[in-house]
Formats: structure tokens, C-alpha cells, sequence
């Protein structure tokens, strides 16, 4: 019986080397894929037994800072609960950290820092796990100013809207707005059940309260838009501020039997008028009259040395992309001058328009995290200004603000007036459905002679003032608001 | 595996034994302390206690066998030693986990399985000693083949029966008896691994015998074919009945290899080989179970939450623990279901990594070995066909769950032997290991030295037979030789 004895054997060394070559295939080769699957939910419980670090702000009197988004131990079978002190007001910014729905906005683009796998921390990783250290991840500093952020966040209350404000001089996001607002808080709960049915809530909300406006959505920018037609005017070099350009009743569009009319249908107060002057009314016929004659192609270079069209914009998760359209013919190209037709623009977008004429011509790229920071508080990088495209020359960006700062004095936007500040602005009021009330805009800076804030605000469908709104009425205090904080007036 | 030739007496070597389990008495205490300074931080409460009661367990193991069995192989008692306690500190680490869960939900701490499952392994050292003292002589249990046939198809049919009869997570395998949830199959194996020793030493002669020659194999006779379609219809039965893919699996091919190692004719095999597949087939099309499982098997990550989850998380559990592992008490192997029982390995897999899942693979291969040369090396044929049923059943019940839980093969649930919480296995494979140890006792006792007259005479048998069947070439395990040196 020894023979088939000894086949048996080797029968069971060939099932023992079967099971052995298998474990090896599923411990090493495949164990990474299994080990980092997302449904692979210890991959996520590792995440909540480390203290992610906490996201920041500074008090503009440097009375130190505030954490908007941290961690907080608990009891529970995660350890680390995320919790956002900084409530709906900072919740586009934060973002939110959910068991259920991944991360948002700085919680995802700062992940890696937040939860300490950054390689900047490999060092400190390695001591952790040989001295037996608890690890824990780094920190972030905003650039957001949180008198700016709560007065906007105030401002737009009831409303539908967005408001973004830069320092011009840096790029840096002072206050980023977006409303209706949401309590991150509840989706970072440790209770799915509650999670679900918040998101679900916040989902099916028609105002849509999960959208960063801000950053997320295109609007059409109204009579804004004429700061930048008027930048592509100027740079021509055939045109100056006191410049006499038409300005008819109604402009005759080629090829076609329409015509555009002024907002409210009156005139701009002649025949001709100054381009400055022009601007102070927002008269719609002067600049359509411009636009056709400078030409599609001059206004969307002039839009995109703004940033138009730029897709590496983050702040801090992807910029929707600002757009001037492709190929209009000349009555879409006399009403795109006026930011009608197809000119489609993210509020982040408006502000820097404004930041680079304040910033003599210059757009630095916009950033939200001022610093990183390792968890003993050292620090590991910090926002580096880069410019991100020159707009205009100087002297037309004077230009331009000497204008911007006309509409403000004695035009469509003295409600954004601050006392004893000079503010340079521009409305606008876009019509983007037949029926539908206008968006308000307000785009501006301050202080004129030196500025500190350049701000976009945006309030959908006119807002409480329905269909009789206009930036002038609705934006323009909103911005007031938030550049008075800024500059603590 | 060299045959034993003329040798010497073998030393006995009992304190090289002693030695080996004292180490993995060790082993145990040092993962166990590990486990609680991982989740506590301090060393549990019980260690000294648990280290003392597996200690003397097998201690008493030890002791028994040096006076009952002081020629038995010796490293099958630390193997096993070091499995079982092993197996103890997973299912107690397990046991951390579920309390932490209750305290989490506010629920009452369940009762922990650890200190159950040490009781059913002081229960199953009382079966090794039992077994060992009351067995002097493995031949003499050839007397009870057929009451061993009848008690274990009983055993078998028990959990059928309407009153005593337990259904567990869809399969029908468990009875009750008083507080006791009992899953008798592991016993009935034993006894069915004796019986088909017993019938096969009987009449292997009879089915050895070679009717005709097709395609270069030597058929049986029509009527020989009788016994394994009758083993082949009774694991049909037991699948269909109890829905128990793996029992069937492990009955049926071992008793086709005990067959086959009976007679010598490879012929069975592969009938055996072919009513397998046609059995998989019919089942295959007609439950709907089977199918499943065959379906998860070929893709697990197609319903990952819902039909594939357990083998999901199971991989989950071995990727994550990958090379070394997390570190006892440091992973999260109750992520697993069952993972006290069926899915042991992929908590072993998550906390001990590879190494530790190829290091208790190693174990159990040698414990196979150990078997197979005792089987070599044994003289008569019974205690052959016994000891090598008991290592391959061993083999197969191996290959088939942790095959199963690796997603190598099919998963069919049975349990891992010495390691998985239950007390009906721990204590069959107990009953199991003495068995071997009684047979390697004969196997290496100086022959000078036969235990009892009817060892003598067995052996005197099983060389006439062998040299009468087949006087042509001396088989090179006549023992001949070496009744007469």
C-alpha cells in the first residue's frame, strides 16, 4: 500500500503548495489593491483613528486664530469626530468630511496634509510609528479674513448668491461666500442614517444649497462685463476716457432687424457721449457700439488676460471655467460686450477682473491656504503671490479706475459709497431668462488709491427686490458691507 | 518519506515533545499578552490564568501519552498544542473586538467564545486521553467497523430529525442537546474514516481484483462498484439534505483516496474522479446554492455588499494584513463574518500577515506529513488505511476552507481544525490526533516489542497477503523483513 501511499502525499504537498502559492498571490501581489479598495472599509477607519489636523483662520487683528474645521475625540468606534465650528458660513470653504459622501473643497484638496500621509511628514510618520507616537496631521491657515466672511455671510442671508473678495495684491481669498449655506457638521456625523437623509434634504433642495456659487457655477455678468470691453478699448490705444463714442437710443445690430436698448429703455443723454461717462450710466448701446467695432476676437483676449478661460484655477477645488464665446457674429458680439448672449462667468472670476485693475493690471492667481502647518504648529509652506496673467497696462488700469471710481461717486453704484474711502465699481444687472427677475452684480475695490479688497458680489434672480432689482440697488451694499470690514471702516 | 527498512527502534524522544509544547505554550501566552497590550495597553488579566490551563492541559496530553503511547510520533502533539492555542488567542482577540462593539452601542458585553472554547479543548484532551488509555491497540478497532458505519451515518441523519435538528445560517448541520448546540459530522468523519479502514482492509482484495483492461486501465467488476456509488449517493444525500457542500466534498474524496490507497488501482480514482464531476454537475444545475457559490467564486467583487460580501472582506481582511500583518489586536479582523469560525485564517491573515498564514499552513503540513509517514511506516494494513485517512482527511479539510476563504476555490464551509471556535471540532480532532499518536506508537515501537498478540498476527497477516498477491516484486513495505532479522 506504500505506493499509492507516497502519491497520496505528494498529492497533499501539491494541495499545501496550491494554498500557499494562492495566499502569497492575495498577501502580496493583489494585498494593495485590496488593502487601499475604497469599499474596503478599514481603509476609512483608518482615516478617523488618527486626529486630522485643523483648518483655520486668523483674526485680522492678529488676535490669533480659529479653528473652523477639527477634530475632537470621542468614545465611539471612530475615534477622531469632525466638527466645524465654523458652522454654514464657512461650510463652502471647509467643505465637509463624511463617512458616507467622501470630502469637499479643503477637506479633499488638503487631505493629504489634514490627515498627515503628506510626504512633507514621512520623517515624522517614521518616528511616530518607532517612538510609538500617535500620529496626527497637519494644520491649515486660510487666507480668509472672518469679518469679511461672516458679513457677506450675513449679507447674502435669504438671498441666492455668492460673494468672493481678494486681496489684489496678493491673490488672496479674503471672504468666499456662497448661499443658501449648509451645516457640514451633520454630514460628518458618525451617523449614516442622519447623514443620508441631510444629503438627501440638501440634494433634493431646488436652491441647492451644496453648490459652491462661488466657484461652481457661471452666470451671465451683465453690464460688469463692460469693465473688461472698456480694458480692450483703452489697450487699443485708439480710445481714451473722454474719448466721444456713440451712444444712439437704440443701437442698429448688422444683419438683423433687432436693436439693443439702454436698461429701462432711455437714453444715455445724446447722441454721443464719453466713453467715462458711458461707463458711470452703464450705458448698454455706447458699449455695444464698442464691442462691434473693437470685434469678438479683441474682447476675448482682453476676457482672457482677465482669466477667462483659464481650467487651472482652484480655490481650492476646480474653478468652473470662465468664457467668452467662441465664434458670435456681430450682434451677439455687440451684446457679449455687454455680457449678455453667451459670455457665461464664475463670481471668483468678476472679482479678479476688479482685483486686476486695482492691482495696476496685474491678476495674481487666487489661493486660500496661507500656510501649512505641521502638527507641532511649525511651519511647513505658506502662500507664495504669483501673478497669474498681466489684463492691462498701468495707465489704462488708471484709467479704468478713475472711471470704476465715477460710477461709485455719481453713478449707478453710490450705494457701495464708504466714507472717507474712495471705492472704484461697476453693476450690472443680467437678464438671463425671459420671465425671470435679473441677476444683481456689484464687482469693486477700495481703497481707490490704494488698494486693499476688490470683491464680486452676485445675487440671483434680483434677490428680495424681484424683478424691479439691479446691482446698483441690491449688490453694490452688500459689497460696501464686506470691503468696510476688510478695511475695518 | 523514505520507507522504514530494517530500523533501529526509534528514540521515543518524549522530551524533545515536552520541549516543543512547552514552546507552544509559549507562543500562545506571548500572542495573548500581545493582544491585550495592543488593545489596552497592559497585559490582560487572564493571561496567567489561560497560560496555566492550556499549560497543564497539555501538559496532561503530554504526560498521558508518555505512559500510554511512548513511541508516538513527537511532533504531533506540540503542532496541534500550538494551533489550539493559537486559535484560542484569535477567538479571544475576537472576543476584545465584539465587547468593544457592545460597549460602543451601548449593548451588553456578549459572553466571550474564548473561554468556551477553552473548556472544549479541556474536553478534548479528556477525548486524547480517553482514547489513548482505552485504545491500547489500534487494530482491535477493526472489530467495530460496521457499528462505527451505523453510529456515523446516525450521527449524520441526527440533525435531519425534526425535534433535536438545528439550522445555522442555511445549512442543517447542528443538533441540540441541552445547552448544547453540537454539529456531529465532525465526530461522524472519525467514525466514517474508521469504517472505511475497516471495509476497505476486508475487502480489498475483492476490489482490487481486475476484470478488464480499457484504455490502459483495469476496470473493476460491475458488482465492486457497488460500495462507492453507495458512498458517492450518500454524500449526494448529505448535500441535498444539510446543504453541506463541504462535508459531502470531504467524505466522498476521502473515500475514494482510502480506496484507492486499499487496492492500488488507480482505476478508482479515477471513477472517483469522474462520479465527483458528474455529482458537481448534477448539483451544480440543480441547486441553486451551489451555483451561487460557484458564481461568487468566479467574480466576489460583482456584489460586493450583498453575495460576495463575506469573501470580500475576507480578501479585504488577508490584502490589508498583506507581508507582516497589522499586529495582533491591531487590525480589524471582526470586519469578517464568522470570523471566529469558517474565516479564522483571514483574521490570522489580517493580524499575522503571510508570514503567519504560511507559518500555520506549514504546521498543518506537517502534521499531514507526520500522518503519512506513520502510515508508511506502520505494519499492518488497517492502521495504513487509518492513519492515512486521518492525515488526508486532515489535507483536504485544510485545502478546502482556507482554499475557500482565499478565494482558490468554491467556499464551502467547514471549519479549521484545532483553530476555528466550535466544540464539536475541537473535540473530534482531538479524538482525531490520538488516533495518530496510538498509530505511530505502533508504527515505532521496537518490533521486538509488539504490544499486544493481535498486533503480532496483524502484521504476520498484511506481509502474507502483500507477498502472495504479489510475489514478483517485494513491495518495499514487507515488513517481512523485519519480523525476522
Amino acid at each position: 500500500m506504500n505506493r499509492p501511499l507516497r502519491r497520496v502525499a505528494a498529492a497533499c504537498l501539491v494541495l499545501f503548495g496550491l494554498l500557499l502559492v494562492n495566499v502569497n498571490w492575495v498577501q502580496v501581489v493583489k494585498a494593495e489593491g485590496y488593502r487601499d479598495d475604497p469599499r474596503n472599509s478599514r481603509v476609512l477607519l483608518r482615516t478617523y483613528e488618527r486626529e486630522r489636523g485643523a483648518i483655520s483662520v486668523v483674526q485680522a487683528d492678529g488676535s490669533g486664530r480659529t479653528a473652523i474645521a477639527e477634530s475632537s475625540r470621542t468614545d465611539g468606534p471612530l475615534t477622531w469626530l469632525r466638527e466645524y465650528p465654523g458652522g454654514p458660513s464657512y461650510a463652502h470653504v471647509t467643505g465637509y468630511y463624511s463617512l458616507v459622501y467622501g470630502r469637499t473643497s479643503l477637506e479633499r484638496s488638503e487631505d493629504e496634509v489634514l490627515s498627515g500621509e503628506d510626504d512633507r511628514f514621512f520623517v515624522r510618520r517614521l518616528s511616530d510609528s518607532v517612538t510609538g507616537r500617535e500620529p496626527q496631521g497637519g494644520n491649515i491657515i486660510t487666507t480668509l479674513d472672518p469679518d469679511a466672511q461672516e458679513v457677506a455671510h450675513e449679507a447674502l442671508s435669504g438671498s441666492r448668491g455668492a460673494v468672493v473678495a481678494l486681496d489684489p495684491r496678493t491673490g488672496a481669498v479674503l471672504a468666499m461666500v456662497s448661499r443658501p449655506s449648509f451645516d457640514p457638521g451633520r454630514l460628518s456625523s458618525f451617523e449614516p442614517a442622519e447623514i443620508r437623509s441631510y444629503y438627501a434634504q440638501l440634494n433634493e433642495d431646488p436652491t441647492d444649497p451644496l453648490l459652491n456659487r462661488a466657484i461652481s457655477k457661471t452666470y451671465p455678468p451683465g453690464s460688469t462685463f463692460k469693465v473688461v470691453t472698456a480694458a480692450a478699448a483703452l489697450s487699443s490705444g485708439d480710445v481714451d476716457p473722454d474719448s466721444s463714442i456713440p451712444s444712439p437710443r437704440e443701437l442698429d445690430l448688422p444683419q438683423t432687424s433687432a436693436r439693443l436698448r439702454n436698461f429701462g429703455g432711455g437714453s444715455c443723454g445724446g447722441e454721443t457721449t464719453t466713453l467715462a461717462n458711458a461707463m458711470r450710466i452703464s450705458c448698454n448701446t455706447a458699449f455695444g457700439a464698442l464691442g462691434l467695432e473693437l470685434g469678438a476676437d479683441a474682447l476675448r483676449e482682453q476676457a482672457e488676460a482677465f482669466g477667462f478661460g483659464d481650467d487651472t484655477l482652484r480655490a481650492p477645488t476646480r474653478v468652473a471655467t470662465s468664457v467668452f464665446p467662441e465664434d458670435p457674429d456681430e450682434p451677439q458680439t455687440a451684446t457679449s460686450a455687454i455680457g449678455q448672449f453667451e459670455v457665461r462667468v464664475t463670481p471668483l472670476q468678476m472679482a479678479m477682473v476688479a482685483a486686476g485693475v486695482a492691482n495696476g493690471g496685474e491678476v495674481m492667481r487666487p489661493h486660500l491656504v496661507r500656510e501649512v502647518q505641521a502638527p507641532d504648529l511649525s511651519r511647513l509652506d505658506q502662500a507664495d503671490p504669483e501673478v497669474l496673467t498681466r489684463a492691462v497696462d498701468e495707465d489704462v488700469a488708471a484709467d479704468l479706475t478713475s472711471m470704476m471710481e465715477l460710477v461709485v461717486d455719481d453713478g449707478s453704484g453710490v450705494r457701495a459709497q464708504i466714507d472717507g474711502v474712495r471705492v472704484a465699481g461697476k453693476t450690472g444687472t443680467a437678464q438671463h431668462a425671459e420671465g425671470r427677475p435679473p441677476h444683481a452684480w456689484f464687482i469693486g475695490f477700495a481703497p481707490a488709491d490704494d488698494p486693499q479688497v476688490a470683491v464680486a458680489v452676485v445675487v440671483e434672480d434680483g434677490g428680495s427686490l424681484g424683478s424691479e432689482a439691479t446691482g446698483g440697488a441690491l449688490s453694490a451694499p452688500v459689497a460696501r458691507d464686506v470691503m468696510r470690514a476688510v478695511l475695518r471702516r | 518519506m523514505t520507507a522504514p527498512t530494517v530500523a533501529p527502534a526509534a528514540p521515543p524522544r518524549r522530551g524533545t515533545e515536552l520541549l516543543l509544547t512547552t514552546f507552544a505554550v509559549l507562543i500562545a501566552v506571548l500572542a495573548y499578552t500581545a493582544v491585550g497590550l495592543a488593545i489596552d495597553g497592559r497585559v490582560p488579566s487572564g493571561t496567567l490564568g489561560y497560560g496555566l490551563g492550556l499549560g497543564a492541559l497539555f501538559l496532561l496530553a503530554h504526560l498521558v501519552v508518555r505512559y500510554a503511547a511512548p513511541y508516538a510520533d513527537p511532533l504531533l502533539l506540540p503542532s496541534v498544542a500550538l494551533l489550539n492555542g493559537l486559535g484560542l488567542v484569535i477567538i479571544r482577540r475576537l472576543d476584545f473586538a465584539a465587547a468593544e462593539r457592545a460597549a460602543q452601542l451601548g449593548r451588553a458585553v456578549p459572553a466571550g467564545e474564548a473561554p468556551r472554547q477553552l473548556v472544549w479543548t479541556a474536553v478534548g484532551i479528556a477525548a486524547l486521553v480517553a482514547v489513548l488509555l482505552l485504545v491500547r491497540d489500534h487494530t482491535r478497532l477493526q472489530r467495530y467497523t460496521y457499528t462505527a458505519a451505523v453510529t456515523g451515518l446516525v450521527l449524520l441523519l441526527l440533525p435531519a430529525l425534526p425535534v433535536l435538528g438545528r439550522t445555522i445560517n442555511g445549512a442543517r448541520l447542528w443538533i441540540r442537546v441541552g445547552p448544547f448546540t453540537l454539529q456531529p459530522s465532525e465526530v461522524a468523519k472519525l467514525l466514517l474514516i474508521l469504517f472505511f479502514a475497516g471495509y476497505l482492509v476486508a475487502k480489498r482484495d475483492v476490489l482490487s481484483l481486475a476484470s478488464r483492461r480499457v484504455l490502459g486501465l483495469d476496470l473493476p467488476r460491475a458488482r465492486d462498484l457497488g460500495p462507492v456509488l453507495l458512498a458517492w449517493a450518500a454524500s449526494l444525500a448529505v448535500l441535498v439534505r444539510g446543504r453541506d457542500l463541504g462535508s459531502s466534498l470531504l467524505f466522498f474524496a476521502l473515500f475514494v483516496v482510502m480506496l484507492y490507497v486499499a487496492t492500488e488501482r488507480t482505476s478508482w480514482l479515477v471513477i472517483g474522479v469522474g462520479l465527483f464531476l458528474g455529482g458537481a454537475w448534477v448539483a451544480y444545475q440543480l441547486f441553486s446554492h451551489v451555483q451561487r457559490r460557484v458564481d461568487i467564486w468566479l467574480d466576489p467583487f460583482e456584489d460586493p455588499d450583498g453575495a460576495g460580501f463575506q469573501l470580500v472582506q475576507s480578501l479585504f481582511g488577508f490584502g490589508t494584513g498583506g507581508l507582516t500583518g497589522t499586529g495582533l489586536g491591531e487590525g480589524r479582523p471582526s470586519t469578517v463574518p464568522f470570523a471566529s469560525t469558517d474565516f479564522i485564517m483571514a483574521a490570522i491573515g489580517e493580524e499575522l500577515g503571510l508570514v503567519g498564514v504560511m507559518a500555520v499552513l506549514l504546521v498543518f503540513g506537517l502534521i499531514v506529513e507526520r500522518g503519512l509517514r506513520t502510515a508508511l511506516a506502520v505494519r499492518d494494513s488497517f492502521g495504513k488505511l487509518l492513519a492515512a485517512g486521518l492525515s488526508f482527511s486532515l489535507a483536504l479539510q485544510v485545502f478546502v476552507i482556507v482554499g475557500g476563504v482565499t478565494g482558490l476555490i468554491p467556499l464551502t464551509g467547514v471549519t479549521l481544525p484545532w483553530l476555528s471556535y466550535g466544540g464539536s471540532s475541537i473535540v473530534a480532532n482531538w479524538a482525531l490526533i490520538a488516533l495518530l499518536l496510538r498509530i505511530s506508537d505502533a508504527a515505532r515501537r521496537p518490533v521486538a516489542a509488539p504490544v499486544t498478540p493481535e498486533l503480532a498476527r496483524a502484521a504476520l497477516q498484511s506481509a502474507q497477503t502483500q507477498v502472495v498477491r504479489r510475489p514478483p516484486r517485494p513491495p518495499s513495505d514487507l515488513p517481512a523483513q523485519r519480523e525476522d532479522p
